[in-house]
């Protein structure tokens, strides 16, 4: 019976918005931070972090967000030194997606308080625990601020806490 | 056992290297003390060590002998190792490693743990790295949370489903119950966890598609809620309430409403309402604004909310923000949801539209022109051709001349739009463009009246546009009676007189502006008019034997001969100088060295022993030979019993100026052909035949992608008795966007006449930084007749 009702378009729908990598580096092409929504090989991602470097520092500063390679569509940002680029299959939102990296910058911000570089090169590990409290599987997880601060606030405490219980020095 | 140096001061100590070889001696440094203190069971600083670890793999150095490490942290009671042993596992492991098999028990114990902090880095964890396995194994376990947890748990197993969705498609019906009930949650985290799941079932399975369209109604509550709701702190982006969500629910939305009326009725209202109400100063709404109108194009929306959906991505078109119009461009154009006509709408702003390079707009627009909407097409191509930049002027009017062949409703809206372009880029037609035109009037012998009106008006008006004024002349020179007649059924006549249409001529003649052959185009003009006035042949033959003495060797022996026609062959001039016959249109190779020597005397023979004009056969060559005959034909054809025969080569010179006076005949336009087309380098080719059997190519290169190309070069292989000669070319290198051409000239000698010459192109260039090689083959040549 559910046979009869298969939609043949539906196959030829596909709109993810699936993030597939998301890339901080700076403008001398250090990398800072990456995060990949898809599997992909050592070989294959090191490709891909050069080709980003390469396509994203070569761009003049007036250029558009976006730009295309291979099949996908990159849109970046440059925020002080860093470079905030993510990668997005082909149908998705470009527009939504610079909001999306302008959210994470604002997460940043508010943990660190005015946010450079230097803080996310020294506390690599609480960048990625924030973009894992706001991302995840290329998708966005919490859409309020306040509610990613607060649980942020709570994991450090948790892990504080048993630092202190174990009078271990601070991490 | 020395004290692990604590993470930051690693990190320093690495920055502060001075050369990379330093900083490769700290790191191995470092490196080795942390596999030391690996090895050992116990050990204070564990999560330090992993950290380090973490940070030189991010340098880029292998670091796969953390691997176990993290296995063993992740193992660990403590929250500050898990957390850290996780990190590594999402950065060392992949589903692809064997190692990651191991971690899958420390994540389902995990799972069950009292502390959400501790669910949540084993959700985030699998959401990231789970292979197929460990999906299918952990999935019961997302499911409970799904349901029985807080809010905090559900949306991090929300979107842990979805990665057990993407990996096994099969489980999406085990997630799909919860999924439903989760769109009743207040949570705005969760509610936005709850649609990408929804989505991700309907995308893998269309009978879950079907199950969820009942979910409408409640998606267009949660959404009108957002849109209407005042400001919530919470989620607030300049004044849109949580636009994530709302982009999210728009698509799902789409999703659902696609090829479904009763869903499509369902959200018209609400879409209605979102692209009216949604602030569109930021980028923040027009993310919104954007969704929106991709969803009402591709549902079965109302009509009304379509012209709503069309006019706002007008409005993006002419946004400052360059990003919404390359978006827009880039995606509503190409995509199939938009019909036709709305594309065209779309296009005609695209003209304004920045980013878009031009060339881009007319490659686009020239593409999307068809029978139907040719009229408004061109008219918008042809306004595009006055305000277009000047290096794509001739690359437009020879688009505009293809599509109007192609298409066209009528001749007289043919010719009129030749003439438009004549008028307009005249300086950037191809030469091929006069004899074209030429014949394309002479063939619509319903319109002459009308044709010659319109052009002695143009001609009138300006005399500076060289194939324009050659053409007006011709014209005027053929029906110059049906002009001086004074009646025009297609539109106003003018009240021309002799000396109004001589003195024109007499202009162009005279001005400085004319080409050599535009004047030649004027004199025999003049010429043939002394058969179609009454009045003023005199002023004719004043004309006429001015020209005798003039310094343009080509006028002169032109006036010279046309002199003679007056003088001695007088009885001879009605008939030579009569009008032609229809021309039909020259395809097997016929070129301007083909067919002047050997037709140009016997048929000279033929044309005078008949005196009837209208001959059909062999039409270039009474083309060819009606000129001739006004040349000294007497000096070629013993039958007319020339004084001074002219040795064949001037014969043929003779002829050869005679069609460069028609300019050739080469009805096919010529246009260049597209060999090569990749990643946004394309060559063109345009040839020429110089000799029976030389034939002179041009190729043409241009770079559209955004990056400079250099080192571009071509090679060129033929078959063996073909000889081949490559000139110079005029560069090696591509700027981005096409913003100039390399041209190369080849020149192939076919002695023996290879039928189906083929060329074999090599394209070698480097584009940022890697070098690229490409091979094509030509298989047939433009205007060979192939």
């Amino acid at each position: 019976m559910t046979r009869l009702l298969k939609i043949v378009s539906c196959s030829s729908l596909r709109f993810f918005l699936q993030m597939r990598f998301l890339l901080l580096f700076s403008r001398q092409g250090k990398l800072r931070l990456q995060k990949w929504f898809t599997p992909l090989t050592d070989r294959e991602k090191k490709k891909v972090i050069r080709d980003m470097m390469m396509l994203v520092l070569a761009r003049p500063a007036r250029s558009c967000n976006f730009l295309q390679w291979r099949d996908l569509k990159i849109v970046y940002k440059r925020y002080a030194s860093l470079y905030f680029c993510a990668g997005l299959e082909d149908h998705d939102n470009e527009l939504l997606a610079l909001e999306v990296l302008h959210r994470y910058v604002e997460l940043l911000d508010k943990y660190f308080g005015n946010v450079c570089e230097l803080d996310i090169i020294f506390n690599f590990e609480k960048a990625y625990f924030i973009l894992d409290e706001f991302l995840m599987e290329g998708e966005i997880l919490e859409t309020s601020k306040v509610a990613v601060g607060v649980s942020l606030e709570e994991a450090d405490t948790l892990q504080e806490t048993m630092e202190e219980y174990m009078s271990k020095p601070a991490y | 056992m020395s004290p692990s140096v604590p993470l930051q001061e690693m990190i320093r100590a690495i920055r502060s290297a001075r050369t990379q070889c330093e900083e490769r001696g700290v790191i191995q440094r470092e490196c080795a003390t942390i596999r030391a203190q690996f090895r050992q069971a116990d050990n204070e600083g564990r999560s330090h060590n992993l950290a380090k670890l973490l940070y030189v793999h991010m340098l880029g150095y292998p670091a796969h002998f953390g691997q176990m490490e993290c296995v063993r942290m992740i193992a660990s009671p403590r929250y500050s190792e898990k957390r850290v042993g996780y990190l590594g596992a999402m950065m060392l492991l992949d589903e692809k490693q064997d190692a990651s098999l191991l971690i899958t028990n420390s994540i389902k114990n995990d799972l069950a743990n009292s502390n959400q902090y501790v669910q949540s880095l084993a959700l985030c964890t699998l959401a990231c790295m789970g292979s197929a396995e460990m999906c299918r194994d952990l999935a019961p376990e997302i499911n409970r949370l799904l349901r029985a947890s807080n809010s905090y748990i559900k949306k991090k197993a929300a979107l842990c489903a979805v990665h057990i969705v993407r990996k096994v498609q099969d489980l999406g019906e085990l997630f799909a119950p919860s999924a439903r009930c989760l769109l009743t949650e207040k949570n705005h985290g969760v509610l936005h966890g709850a649609v990408v799941l929804i989505t991700e079932l309907c995308e893998c399975n269309p009978e879950s598609l079907e199950r969820f369209r009942k979910t409408v109604p409640d998606l267009v509550q949660i959404m009108k809620g957002l849109v209407i709701s005042g400001y919530s702190p919470d989620h607030d982006v300049a004044g849109i309430s949580d636009p994530f969500l709302q982009v999210r629910i728009l698509r799902l939305l789409r999703i659902l409403g696609h090829n479904n009326e009763a869903a499509s009725d369902a959200m018209n209202d609400l879409l209605a309402q979102v692209a009216t109400n949604t602030d569109s100063t930021k980028t923040v709404g027009n993310a919104v604004l954007y969704e929106t109108v991709l969803t009402v194009l591709d549902i079965k929306s109302e009509s009304g909310l379509r012209v709503l959906a069309v006019n706002i991505l007008g409005r993006f078109l002419l946004n400052n923000d360059r990003n919404i119009r390359l978006v827009v461009s880039q995606n509503i154009l190409t995509s199939a949801a938009t019909t036709q006509k709305q594309r065209i709408s779309l296009c005609i702003q695209l003209y304004f539209s920045f980013p878009i390079p031009p060339s881009r707009a007319l490659e686009l627009s020239l593409a999307l022109v068809s029978a139907s909407n040719i009229r408004s097409m061109m008219k918008e191509l042809l306004s595009f051709l006055s305000s277009c930049p000047p290096e794509l002027r001739s690359q437009t009017a020879s688009g505009i001349f293809i599509a109007a062949e192609r298409y066209a409703p009528s001749q007289r809206w043919h010719i009129d739009t030749i003439l438009h372009v004549l008028t307009t880029a005249g300086g950037d037609v191809r030469d091929e463009t006069v004899p074209n035109l030429i014949q394309l009037i002479t063939n619509t012998s319903e319109l002459h009246c009308y044709t010659v009106h319109k052009l002695y008006r143009a001609l009138h008006n300006d005399i500076s546009q060289q194939p324009l004024v050659q053409v007006a002349c011709w014209c005027i020179g053929e029906y110059g009676d049906l002009l001086l007649r004074g009646e025009c059924q297609e539109m106003e006549p003018v009240q021309v007189t002799e000396d109004d249409v001589l003195d024109v001529l007499e202009a162009v003649l005279q001005s400085h502006m004319s080409s050599p052959s535009t004047r030649g185009f004027a004199l025999t003009a003049t010429m043939k008019l002394s058969t179609r006035i009454t009045e003023n042949v005199d002023r004719i033959r004043s004309i006429v034997s001015i020209y005798g003495s003039c310094i343009d060797v080509e006028l002169q022996q032109r006036a010279v001969e046309y002199n003679a026609l007056f003088k001695k062959y007088d009885h001879m001039r009605a008939a030579v100088l009569e009008r032609m016959p229809v021309i039909e249109k020259n395809s097997q190779g016929h070129t301007n060295g083909d067919s002047t020597g050997e037709t140009i005397k016997e048929n000279l023979a033929v044309k005078v022993k008949q005196a009837e004009p209208q001959q059909a056969a062999n039409q270039v060559c009474d083309l060819l030979d009606l000129l001739g005959g006004s040349e000294p034909p007497l000096q070629s054809s013993p039958a007319l019993g020339s004084t001074a025969p002219l040795p064949v080569g001037t014969a043929g010179t003779a002829g050869g100026d005679l069609l460069d006076l028609l300019g050739g005949l080469e009805p096919t336009a010529i246009m260049p052909v597209s060999v090569y087309d990749k990643d946004g380098v394309t060559v063109t080719l345009s040839c020429e035949k110089q000799s029976d059997s030389g034939l002179s190519i041009t190729l043409t290169a241009s770079n559209s992608t955004d990056s400079d190309i250099r080192g571009f070069t071509l090679q060129a292989a033929v078959p063996k008795s073909v000889q081949l000669h490559m000139k110079a070319p005029s560069g090696d290198s591509l700027p981005a966007r096409g913003a100039a051409k390399v041209t190369q000239m080849v020149v192939l000698n076919n002695p023996n006449k290879v039928v189906n010459l083929k060329m074999r192109l090599r394209i070698s260039y480097t584009s940022q930084g890697s070098a690229v090689q490409d091979t094509v083959q030509v298989d047939s040549f433009p205007g060979l007749g192939h």
